[in-house]
């Protein structure tokens, strides 16, 4: 059997709360219904699983998944050996069998007909079967499905189909107000809150040219790098453009935007 | 001879008439004022000369213009250039009298003044002299041969449009474009003509070659994105064009259509233009948000003039609260003005002053010595200090600081001028309220004509509505008639796809990259339809020497799925007619023509794909009303029967957006496809005549999209309202974009449809 204990997250992660996700996220855990966030990238959902999982003190199974990624990748195969093929399970049958919280990173990213292997876990059958082995499994009790999604990219093709939809509780996750902001960016780096300030400042000012040009803001993430670099010595401007501007567009006039907008934060 | 004036003349005035010794009439009625200004700014020697050249002007035969403007003109240009400047020019008008050229002198005198300050120098002011006479020499009579009596068709015209050009481009610039047109159009007199009074278009596209600066043309969007990212704000620019106001130079201002710049701004103080642009937007921004309109009755015009200077500040101050980066800018912009520069005996200070004052409050190192400059600097940051103070407030330190500054000697004709102007701000007009001023807004309503017309075609389909008010659907509330669109000239639209020829070829490339390769193969399959060699091998390999073999050795194929059915929604109201906004459409089309062109450019994509396709039309006169035009079928093809349909397209009524997106999508419903998306083009949001609440069609269109989206509709807008930011994400979620550039609709909306499913 495998080592549970391999799979817990052993130190607290921080994570600051933008409303009453865990206490929600908690009935839903005590319900064993399978839970769907929503959000734009960056703006913390991998680090709220990771955290609900340390609060639960249950075993995490992470798996980010992608485009090449087939059903087997998740459900497990047969490999070859010298004497003869043994059966590995893969991330989703295990986190089935020990109990664990199972999160599926990005789903969009993964193939729909790699996605359907999931809906028996999700309702109350809570079984998984393995055609290949033969073998029905009955999902552990403490076993729970998370996945997590980003709307917002613009394309009908990387949309969930309906019938995975209407399996999951679901949370809308977006990048917090200024002042959670500040507050995440400087504790989770340990700068000052006047500079998290400002870069929050020149986030907001990416994100309100949402639509215009830019499909998604400056991220939370970002933003921790930004910090990050700054921290380890970087000039706070050089740093913004390099974590903040350039990752996201390649359009001229908004990078020159948000190059102003730097210089006119940090003066 | 002077004519005798019938009423007392000072003897003095006299001599200088009979010095003059001219004739005009028209002139005799000026010369009094032309010559109080001339002694207020010539010498002695100056007036001699003055008056020795208004004669020969006078004498010379051509009229009493010449002699006029000199006179009117000369003060100022002799204050502009020192008035030794005389003799040079001069001598350039003899050089045209002299020649066939005569008709050209009176624009060039006309045109003096504002050359000259352009110039601002003897020294270029001979180089464009020079320039002008190099011209004269070599269009005149130089026509076909024919013999050397004829006049340069070009040099009047040039000489009319010479403050603007010199506003545009430097001496150097406009030698360059006079040059070009020599070149081309020495020996065609129309077309010298037009390309030097700028009407033709290679004319106008030379000027630009050589013009300097940051235009507001070229950065438009910048500016936009500017507003939006920084401020959350919006607004329309307008551009006002220094060529038709040389003397008054024109300030920027904002009213309710939106914010005017400059067309043009030169880097300046080591501020680029675009920043520039920039630091007026900021500081515009800052009165919209800081600023109550306060009465002005209640305050002299040097109190205003104070309130305006102390006002300005504080909201400029307010705005680098929010970007310190801002004060760089401000700083090298606003003038410094040298604490002596002014004789407060012999000219109005009071501009000086409140420049003094501002630049002190601006600039934390200024180095002014004035106790009460730096006693009001102090407390007007005192007063910032406790928030975000008031305009009120910004009046009362106004009232304040003119009553312990001023002199007598503010009353002074002469205001000292140098140095006062802060030019990235604004003309503060919204800043004061009028007592006596009505209501000038009378509520405008507009009558709208509910004409009951001949309902003809399929019998009506019923839809319901949302009420959010109850939460409930009032069942069979709308009317829905369905009708084939009239039919245009398919011409028409050839002709469109035609102009875009360029982006056509563009978009293909495109469009190939997405289309349905045949049959693609796909590798590393544990199952397939046979097995992969290349890897099959690897893995035997990998299993003989001991190590794990990949078990994904077989390979399948299939077909790639590009499995797609599209609706297009046309909005079809009446907004459409309008032209398309903002400046830079010298184009002059309707939005209507724009989303022609687009739709065209996007259906002959779609066709080019193979999609499955559809477009309709709508439009409402109430709910009971509501029109659904038919333009293009799943079953038609991209033929002269869509096209004409689409040449015919007009644009009239409402918006009812909900009953027409159920509608559509009953169609898009019925087909077999993967992946249903309909694509909604609108210009506004939602609206009917019979609808006062403006929520209740944009949360009937809300839930609309919901109930598309349960059928497994992907809808998406574009949206081409500026202000769509309002609502489009209350209907649409995250599924839109605004179009803030109309003219680029045609190349947009492929491109969005092609990202959109890729
Ligand atoms: N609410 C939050 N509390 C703590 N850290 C956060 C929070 N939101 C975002 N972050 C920071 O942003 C980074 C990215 O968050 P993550 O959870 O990986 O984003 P997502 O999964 O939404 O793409 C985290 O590593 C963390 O530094
Ligand atoms: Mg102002």
């Amino acid at each position: 059997m495998t080592d549970k204990d391999q799979y817990k997250i052993r130190k607290e992660p921080f994570y600051q709360a933008q409303g009453k996700e865990i206490a929600l996220y908690e009935a839903a855990y005590a319900a064993r219904l399978p839970v769907m966030i929503k959000g734009p990238t960056g703006c913390g959902k991998s680090r709220f699983v990771e955290y609900m999982a340390w609060k639960l003190n249950k075993p995490l199974i992470t798996v980010a998944c992608n485009e090449d990624m087939t059903a087997s990748d998740l459900v497990g195969r047969y490999i070859l050996e010298a004497n003869g093929t043994r059966w590995l399970d893969g991330p989703l049958t295990t986190a089935a069998r020990i109990g664990a919280i199972c999160y599926l990173d990005e789903i969009v990213e993964a193939r729909q007909d790699t996605t359907v292997v999931i809906h028996p876990l999700t309702d109350h059958r809570r079984t998984l079967p393995l055609d290949k082995k033969g073998e029905l499994i009955e999902a552990h009790a403490d076993f729970q499905m998370v996945i997590s999604y980003n709307p917002g990219y613009q394309s009908l093709l990387k949309d969930l189909k309906q019938s995975t939809k209407q399996r999951f509780t679901a949370f809308e996750f977006d990048y917090p107000d200024a002042q959670l902001e500040t507050g995440i960016v400087a504790k989770e780096t340990g700068t000052d809150e006047a500079l998290a300030a400002k870069l929050v400042k020149i986030g907001a000012t990416a994100r309100n040219l949402k639509g215009h040009g830019l499909d998604e803001g400056i991220s939370t993430r970002l933003l921790v790098y930004a910090a990050t670099l700054i921290k380890g010595g970087v000039e706070p401007r050089d740093a913004c453009r390099m974590a903040l501007v350039r990752p996201i567009t390649d359009d001229a006039d908004i990078r020159d935007t948000l190059d102003h907008a730097i210089d006119a934060t940090f003066a | 001879m002077s004519e005798a004036p019938t009423e007392y003349e000072h003897p003095l005035m006299k001599a200088y008439r009979e010095q003059l010794g001219c004739g005009f009439p028209q002139v005799a009625e000026v010369f009094e004022d032309c010559m109080a200004e001339a002694l207020s700014v010539l010498s002695r020697e100056g007036i001699d000369a003055y008056l020795e050249y208004a004669h020969f002007l006078c004498k010379m035969g051509r009229g009493v213009e010449p002699v006029l403007i000199f006179l009117e003109e000369w003060p100022s240009i002799a204050t502009t250039l020192g008035e030794s400047a005389l003799p040079a020019i001069a001598d350039f008008i003899r050089k045209m009298w002299k020649s066939p050229n005569g008709r050209a002198i009176v624009p060039f005198l006309q045109s003096l003044a504002a050359t000259s300050r352009r110039l601002h120098s003897q020294e270029q002011m001979q180089d464009y002299m020079d320039l002008a006479l190099a011209f004269m020499e070599r269009t005149t009579g130089s026509i076909h041969g024919i013999h050397t009596t004829f006049a340069s068709p070009g040099l009047p015209e040039f000489f009319k449009q010479s403050p603007y050009l010199l506003n545009q481009v430097s001496i150097a610039g406009l030698k360059n474009w006079v040059e070009y047109g020599i070149r081309n159009y020495g020996d065609h007199p129309e077309r010298q003509r037009d390309y030097f009074s700028l009407q033709s278009a290679d004319s106008r596209a030379m000027l630009q070659k050589e013009r300097h600066g940051t235009l507001l043309v070229d950065n438009e969007r910048k500016l936009d994105l500017y507003l939006r990212g920084l401020w959350r704000e919006d607004a329309r620019f307008v551009p006002y064009s220094l060529k038709f106001d040389e003397l008054r130079k024109p300030i920027p201002y904002y009213d309710k259509l939106g914010i005017r710049l400059p067309d043009v701004f030169d880097d300046r103080n080591g501020v680029a233009g675009i920043d520039r642009y920039r630091a007026v937007l900021a500081h515009i921004v800052g009165h919209r948000r800081w600023t109550t309109a306060i009465f002005a009755d209640n305050y002299s015009p040097f109190q205003r003039m104070t309130i305006e200077f102390l006002e300005d500040s504080r909201v400029e101050y307010l705005a680098m609260r929010q970007y310190p980066g801002l004060r760089r800018i401000f700083m090298a912009l606003h003038p410094a003005p040298a604490e002596d520069a002014c004789d407060p005996e012999k000219e109005s200070a009071v501009r000086h002053r409140l420049a003094m004052l501002s630049r002190a409050i601006l600039d934390p190192n200024h180095t002014y010595k004035t106790p009460h400059i730096i006693e009001f600097a102090q407390r007007f940051h005192a007063l910032m200090a406790q928030g975000e103070s008031s305009t009120q407030a910004m009046a009362e330190l106004a009232v304040a600081f003119g009553a312990k500054t001023r002199r007598q000697s503010d009353q002074l004709p002469k205001i000292h001028f140098k140095d006062t102007e802060v030019d990235y701000r604004d003309d503060n007009r919204q800043m004061w309220k009028f007592i006596e001023e009505g209501d000038e807004e009378e509520a405008f309503d507009q009558q709208r004509k509910i004409e009951l017309e001949e309902i003809t075609g399929l019998p009506p389909r019923h839809y319901a509505e949302w009420d959010y008010n109850s939460q409930t659907y009032r069942p069979d509330w709308v009317s829905v008639y369905e009708a084939l669109h009239p039919k245009g000239n398919p011409a028409h639209i050839d002709q469109l796809l035609i102009k875009h020829a360029a982006l056509a070829k563009r978009l293909k490339r495109m469009l190939d990259l997405l289309k349905p390769q045949d049959k693609v193969r796909i590798r590393y399959q544990e199952e397939g339809s046979e097995l992969d060699l290349d890897v099959a091998l690897r893995s035997l390999i990998d299993y003989k020497s001991g190590a794990t073999p990949d078990p994904r050795i077989n390979m399948s194929h299939k077909t790639s799925g590009r499995d797609i059915a599209v609706m297009l929604l046309l909005d079809l109201s009446e907004s459409l007619n309008e032209k398309a906004s903002g400046p830079g459409d010298a184009s002059g089309q309707t939005i209507l023509e724009l989303s022609q062109e687009a739709v065209s450019l996007l259906a002959w994509a779609v066709d080019k794909l193979g999609d499955p396709f559809a477009i309709g039309g709508f439009h409402s006169n109430t709910r009971h009303d509501v029109r659904y035009l038919h333009i293009k079928g799943y079953s038609e093809r991209w033929d002269d029967e869509v096209k004409g349909r689409l040449a015919a397209m007009e644009a009239a009524y409402s918006t009812r957006m909900g009953a027409a997106m159920r509608h559509a999508a009953h169609y898009l419903q019925a087909q077999k496809a993967d992946k249903k998306l309909m694509l909604i083009l609108t210009d506004g949001e939602p609206s009917d005549v019979d609808t006062k609440d403006e929520r209740l069609l944009i949360e009937d269109a809300r839930q609309a999209v919901k109930e598309l989206d349960q059928q497994g509709i992907y809808t998406y807008c574009i949206n081409l309202d500026p202000k769509a930011d309002e609502y489009v994400a209350d209907i649409f979620g995250k599924q839109y974009t605004v179009i803030d550039n109309i003219q680029r609709l045609p190349e947009r909306l492929p491109q969005l449809f092609i990202a959109l499913t890729k």
